[in-house]
C-alpha cells in the first residue's frame, strides 16, 4: 500500500519537474514563433501577447518568401547537413573502432591527434581553407562546405564513439571472429548496431553547428545558388535597421527541418535500445 | 544505416557537382557591402539605372551582415575570392586594404573630379596623392525630437546646453515621456550618438581634432573631458534600465512615441519616417553659451572601391564612374534620406527632416568623428576604447576623468603625434 | 590492471600478421579529410604566432608575441580578464548545466515514464536554435523596456527583483552563462540518457532483486556505470566553454560589454584575429592567443585522457 503511494508521489514529482523544465525550455521558442506572426510595433509593444486579429501579420513570412530563393536555401542546408552527418558518422565510427578495438603502436597518439580538432576553433584556419578551396575550384560549391563540416565533426565523433565502443562485449566480437567474420563485418554487422544510440547522439551533436553555421557559408559559398538558410536570413539584419519580422520568420521556419532530423535520430535512440535488449 | 549513408553520399555528390555553375555569359560584377539595409534600393533603383545604360554588364549587390563584413571581406581578399567592387569603410580600415594592394588607385577614374578633397579625405593616402574609393555618402549627427510632445509640453527647441537640460528636466518632471531614448548596452550608441555627437562643440571640431593628431592636445584636456561630464549628466534622463537597453530598443522607444528626444545620426530618418506616427523635428548639438559657433559631426561614411585583383576591371570602372555621377548621387541620397551625397553637384533633398540636417552645414562648422583618422591605427584602438569608455561614463561606473585618462594612456602606448 | 585502459587489451586479437591493413583502412578516410581540411590550415595559422610584421615584412620573431601578450600591461590585462571570465563561465556550466543534465536524463530514463519523448524533445529544442534567435529572444525577455521577465516578475509581485542584468558589469556574465546553460542543457542530457539506456535490463533487474531501488539504485548502480559518460560531458563542456564565442558575440557584441565583463577567450581571440569595427585584424597576435588557448585546452584534455580516463573503470555489457 504505502509503497504504491510513494511511487505515485514520486512519479508525480518527476512529471512536475519535467513539465516545469520543459516549459522553461519551450517558452522562449514559443515567444519567437508567436512574435514572428506579429507586426513590428506589436513585437516591441507587447512581446507576451498572442497575435490578435489587430496585430496578426505574416509580413515577415511574405518578405522571406519574396526575397531570394528560400526553398533553394533550405535545400542547400539540408543537403550539406545530411551529407556531412553521413560522412562524419561513417569516417568517425571507423576511426573510433580502430582506436578502441586494436592495440597498435601510436594508438594513443592517433587518439590525441584526432582530438586536437575539438581544441581549436576551425574558423581560425579560414584563410588557408579558403585558399585551398580557391585552388581546387571548390569555392561556391556545397562540396566545400561538406568537406569542412566533415573535418570539423570527426574529432567529436571519434571521441564519443570510441568511448561507447569500449563497452561492446569482447566475447561477442571474438565469437564473430571464430565464426570467420572479417574485421569489416565485425565492425559493420556487430558493433555498429550496438552503438546506435551513441551514433544517433553524435549525429545530433554534429548537425546542430552545421545547420546553424553562418561563417563558412559566408566565406566559402556565398553565391545565390549555394546559400544556406542561416546565411540567407542574415540579409535581414541591417546595420541600423533589422527586419525582425523577417529574421524571426526565416529562423522559425529554419527550426523545423532540423527538428525533423532530430526526431529521426532520436527514434534511432529508442530502436537501438530495443535491438540491444534482444541481443 | 551505413548503406543509406553511402546512398545519400552518392546522391549528394551528384547534386553538388552541378550546383556551382550558374553563371551567365555577360560580365557580372559583384558588389561587396555591409549595407543589408540598402538591398531593395540597389535592386530596384541603382542597378536597373546602371544596367539600362550598360548592356552586357550585370551587377549583383551581395551584402554581408555588418558585424561580419570586415572579417569576411579580409578573408576573401586574401584568398582572392572577393567581389569586383568593395564598399569602403572610412579612413584607416580601407587605407589598410589599399596598402596591402587589395584596392586599386582611382586617380584616373573619370568622375573623380566630381568630389572635393574633403569628400575624398576618408579614402585618400596620408599624403593626399592617391584616392582609392569613390565617396558615396556622409552622415550627420544631431537630435531628433517628438514635435507633438514638445508642443504639448510647451517646450521650445533648445539651442544651448542649459536650455537642453532645462528641457530634459521639464519632460522628466511632467512624466508622460521618457526624456531621452538612448541605451548603453550596445556601447557604440553611447560613443557615436553621445560623445561624437556633442563632442565637437567642446573640442571645436576640426581645430581640436587636428591638435590631437599633432599632439598639441590630449584627451585629458578639458575640451575632451567636458563632453564626458555632460554625458554623465544624461544618465538621469534616460529610461529605466538603460544599461540593458539596446540600439533597436532606443529606436523603438522613440518611434513608438514613448520618448521625447533621440540623440541621432541622420541615417535614422528613413526608418523614423515610416515608423513614427507623430511629427518630428531635429536640432543640432546645443552650444555651451548662446551665440557660440556650433559644430556638427558630418562624417564621411561610405565609399566604394575597386578590387585590384578583380577579373572585370573595365566593367567595374564603368560602374564606379556611374557611382561618381550626379545621377547616382540623386538616386542614392533621395532613396536613403539621411545619407548625404558627397558629390560636388548639390542634390535637392525631398525629405524635410533630411533637409533640416543638411541645412546645418551652412551655419555650423562640420568635422568628422575624432577617433576615425590616424588615431585608430594601433592597439588599443581608440574608437573601440571610446565605446567602452562612453558607456562606462554614462553608466556611472567610471568618472569622466578616469575614462579620459585611460583613453590617453592607451593612445600614448603606440601613437606618435604627426607633426 | 589499474593502469591498462581496459580489459580487451589482453584478450584482443593475437598479432599474427605484420601489417593489419584493416586498421589503416579504418583510420585512413577520417585521417585524410581531417588532416587536409582542418589540421593543415590550423597549423598554417598557428605558425603565425611566431611571426610578426616588421617594416611591412612578415618576420620570424620567436616568442616575442607571447612576451607581448603576457608582458604588455594591456594585453595581459585583457587576457587574464578573459581567462578569469572563462573560468566563471565554465564553473557555472559545471555546477548548473551538467548536474541538471544528469538529473533530467535520470528522470527521463525511468521505466514506463509517460510522455518521455515529448519531454526529451522539448528540453532539447533550445539546443537546435541558431544563436541569432537565442540572442534576440533573450534580449527581448530580459529587456527592461518591453521585457517579458519584468512583466512576469510583476505578475508574482517581485518586480523589485528585476534589474537590467545584461547591462550591469557584475551580473552580465552570470546572465549570459545561464542563457548558455539554457541553450545547451540538452547535450549532457542526451549523452547521459544514451549512457543510461546502454545499461542492460539484467543489471537493473538484478539490483531490484537485491532490493535496491529508487534513489539508492541510481547512486549505487547507475551512477558508477555512467561515470565515463559524465567524464565525457565534463571534458566536452570544458572544451566547448573555452572555445565559446557565438553566444557572447550575439548577446553582448564583439566588445563583450559592459566594460569587458563578459569577455571570454573566444571573443578576445576573434576580436584580435579578425578585427572589429576600426580595429584591424591582427593575425599574429590572434594566432598567439589561439596557441595559448590551445595549450590550456590541451592540458585539460590530456589530463582527462591520460589520468582520468585511465583510472576510470569501464564495464562491458
Amino acid at each position: 500500500m504505502s509503497k504504491a503511494r510513494t511511487s505515485l508521489t514520486r512519479t508525480s514529482l518527476v512529471h512536475l519537474a519535467l513539465i516545469s523544465y520543459a516549459i522553461i525550455s519551450v517558452f522562449p521558442v514559443f515567444l519567437t514563433i508567436i512574435n514572428s506572426m506579429k507586426d513590428r510595433n506589436a513585437i516591441f509593444r507587447n512581446p507576451m501577447q498572442l497575435p490578435s486579429p489587430k496585430t496578426f501579420d505574416l509580413v515577415g513570412y511574405y518578405t522571406v518568401l519574396g526575397q531570394g530563393d528560400f526553398a533553394n536555401y533550405f535545400q542547400n542546408s539540408f543537403i550539406v547537413t545530411v551529407a556531412s552527418i553521413a560522412l562524419v558518422l561513417l569516417f568517425g565510427a571507423m576511426a573510433a573502432f580502430a582506436l578502441s578495438e586494436y592495440r597498435f603502436r601510436g594508438n594513443t597518439l592517433m587518439g590525441l591527434y584526432l582530438a586536437i580538432g575539438i581544441m581549436i576553433p576551425i574558423r581560425l584556419g579560414t584563410v588557408a581553407i579558403l585558399q585551398g578551396m580557391v585552388a581546387t575550384g571548390l569555392v561556391n560549391t556545397l562540396t566545400a562546405l561538406v568537406l569542412v563540416y566533415t573535418a570539423q565533426g570527426i574529432p567529436l565523433a571519434v571521441f564519443i564513439l570510441s568511448e561507447f565502443m569500449r563497452t561492446v562485449s569482447d566475447d561477442l566480437k571474438n565469437a564473430g571472429r571464430i565464426d570467420g567474420l572479417s574485421e569489416y563485418s565485425i565492425f559493420f554487422r556487430l558493433v555498429l548496431p550496438l552503438v546506435r544510440p551513441a551514433m544517433a547522439t553524435v549525429a545530433v551533436f554534429t548537425m546542430i553547428p552545421i545547420w546553424n553555421d553562418l561563417w563558412f557559408p559566408l566565406i566559402l559559398a556565398p553565391s545565390e545558388a549555394t546559400k544556406t538558410v542561416t546565411l540567407g536570413s542574415q540579409i535581414f539584419i541591417g546595420q541600423f535597421v533589422t527586419n525582425w519580422n523577417a529574421v524571426l520568420a526565416a529562423l522559425s521556419l529554419a527550426i523545423f527541418p532540423v527538428l525533423v532530423l532530430y526526431l529521426v535520430f532520436s527514434r534511432q535512440l529508442i530502436r537501438g535500445i530495443t535491438s540491444g535488449a534482444v541481443k | 544505416m551505413t548503406r543509406n549513408a553511402i546512398k545519400g553520399l552518392l546522391l549528394a555528390t551528384s547534386i553538388l557537382g552541378t550546383a556551382g555553375f550558374a553563371q551567365a555569359a555577360d560580365v557580372t560584377l559583384t558588389v561587396e557591402s555591409w549595407r543589408n539595409d540598402d538591398l531593395a534600393i540597389w535592386q530596384e533603383k541603382i542597378i536597373p539605372a546602371f544596367e539600362a545604360k550598360n548592356p552586357g554588364i550585370k551587377v549583383v549587390f551581395a551584402p554581408t551582415a555588418p558585424t561580419e563584413y570586415n572579417a569576411a571581406l579580409n578573408a576573401k581578399l586574401d584568398a582572392g575570392s572577393a567581389g569586383d567592387l568593395i564598399t569602403c569603410r572610412p579612413f584607416d580600415a580601407s587605407l589598410e586594404l589599399f596598402k596591402k594592394g587589395h584596392l586599386a588607385s582611382l586617380n584616373d577614374l573619370p568622375g573623380m573630379e566630381n568630389f572635393s578633397p574633403v569628400a575624398k579625405s576618408a579614402w585618400t593616402t596620408d599624403d593626399g596623392a592617391t584616392a582609392f574609393c569613390v565617396p558615396m555618402a556622409s552622415v550627420i549627427h544631431g537630435f531628433i525630437y517628438n514635435k507633438d510632445a514638445f508642443d504639448t509640453l510647451g517646450i521650445s527647441v533648445p539651442t544651448t546646453e542649459a536650455e537642453f537640460f532645462a528641457a530634459l528636466e521639464k519632460i522628466k518632471a511632467e512624466g508622460s515621456y521618457i526624456p531621452m531614448a538612448m541605451g548603453t548596452k550596445d556601447l557604440w550608441e553611447a560613443a557615436t550618438m553621445g560623445y561624437q555627437n556633442i563632442g565637437p562643440t567642446y573640442w571645436k571640431g576640426e581645430e581640436g581634432r587636428a591638435a590631437l593628431i599633432k599632439g598639441e592636445q590630449k584627451l585629458t584636456d578639458d575640451a575632451w573631458v567636458e563632453p564626458y561630464r555632460v554625458l554623465a549628466k544624461w544618465k538621469d534622463y534616460l529610461g529605466d534600465g538603460f544599461e540593458a537597453q539596446t540600439y533597436p530598443d532606443s529606436q523603438n522607444l522613440f518611434t513608438l512615441g514613448r520618448a521625447a528626444i533621440y540623440p541621432a545620426g541622420s541615417w535614422e530618418i528613413g526608418l523614423f519616417n515610416t515608423q513614427a506616427q507623430f511629427k518630428m523635428g531635429a536640432f543640432p548639438p546645443p552650444v555651451k553659451n548662446a551665440g557660440d559657433t556650433c559644430y556638427i559631426s558630418d562624417h564621411n561614411d561610405i565609399g566604394v572601391g575597386l578590387n585590384a585583383k578583380g577579373a572585370n576591371q573595365e566593367a567595374a570602372k564603368k560602374f564606379l564612374s556611374f557611382v561618381s555621377s550626379p545621377e547616382f548621387a540623386d538616386i542614392y541620397a533621395n532613396s536613403l534620406p539621411g545619407f548625404f551625397s558627397l558629390n560636388s553637384t548639390a542634390v535637392k533633398m525631398a525629405d524635410p527632416l533630411a533637409q533640416e540636417f543638411v541645412s546645418w552645414r551652412e551655419k555650423c562648422k562640420p568635422t568628422i568623428r575624432s577617433t576615425y583618422q590616424i588615431l585608430s591605427r594601433g592597439t588599443p584602438n581608440l574608437e573601440n576604447e571610446t565605446w567602452t569608455a562612453s558607456a562606462n561614463v554614462i553608466n556611472g561606473t567610471e568618472t569622466p576623468e578616469q575614462a579620459a585618462e585611460k583613453l590617453q594612456k592607451g593612445l600614448d602606448s603606440w601613437f606618435k603625434p604627426v607633426k | 590492471m589499474s593502469d591498462t585502459p581496459s580489459t580487451h587489451d589482453a584478450t584482443g586479437p593475437i598479432i599474427k600478421r605484420p601489417t593489419r591493413w584493416h586498421i589503416v583502412v579504418f583510420l585512413l578516410p577520417a585521417f585524410i579529410v581531417y588532416s587536409a581540411v582542418m589540421i593543415l590550415p590550423l597549423i598554417e595559422t598557428l605558425r603565425l604566432s611566431l611571426f610578426n610584421t616588421v617594416d611591412g615584412q612578415s618576420t620570424f620573431v620567436g616568442l616575442a608575441n607571447f612576451k607581448v601578450l603576457f608582458g604588455d600591461e594591456r594585453w595581459a590585462h585583457d587576457f587574464w580578464n578573459a581567462l578569469k571570465n572563462n573560468f566563471v563561465f565554465f564553473a557555472i556550466h559545471m555546477l548548473v548545466q551538467n548536474p541538471m543534465g544528469v538529473a533530467l536524463a535520470a528522470m527521463l530514463s525511468l521505466p514506463k515514464l509517460r510522455f518521455a519523448s515529448f519531454y526529451r524533445t522539448a528540453i532539447f529544442l533550445p539546443t537546435l536554435l541558431s544563436f541569432v534567435i537565442v540572442g534576440f529572444i533573450w534580449k527581448l525577455i530580459l529587456s527592461p523596456i518591453w521585457g517579458v521577465s519584468p512583466f512576469l516578475l510583476d505578475v508574482v509581485g517581485l518586480k523589485s527583483l528585476f534589474a537590467p542584468w545584461l547591462g550591469r558589469p557584475n551580473s552580465a556574465l552570470i546572465a549570459v552563462s545561464l542563457i548558455s546553460v539554457w541553450q545547451y542543457v540538452g547535450i549532457p542530457m542526451m549523452l547521459i540518457y544514451a549512457a543510461l539506456l546502454n545499461i542492460p535490463e539484467e543489471v537493473i533487474e538484478a539490483a531490484e532483486c537485491d532490493g535496491i531501488t529508487g534513489w539508492s539504485q541510481f547512486f549505487k548502480i547507475k551512477l558508477p556505470l555512467i561515470l565515463p559518460a559524465i567524464g565525457i560531458i565534463s571534458i566536452l563542456t570544458f572544451v566547448g566553454n573555452f572555445n565559446a564565442f557565438d553566444l557572447v558575440y550575439t548577446v553582448q557584441g564583439a566588445l563583450a560589454g559592459p566594460d569587458g565583463s563578459t569577455d571570454i577567450l573566444g571573443t578576445l581571440l576573434y576580436r584580435t584575429f579578425f578585427g572589429f569595427q576600426l580595429q584591424l585584424g591582427d593575425r599574429s597576435m590572434g594566432a598567439t592567443i589561439a596557441t595559448v588557448m590551445f595549450l590550456i585546452i590541451l592540458a585539460g584534455v590530456s589530463l582527462y585522457l591520460f589520468v582520468i580516463q585511465r583510472r576510470m573503470r569501464r564495464y562491458q555489457f
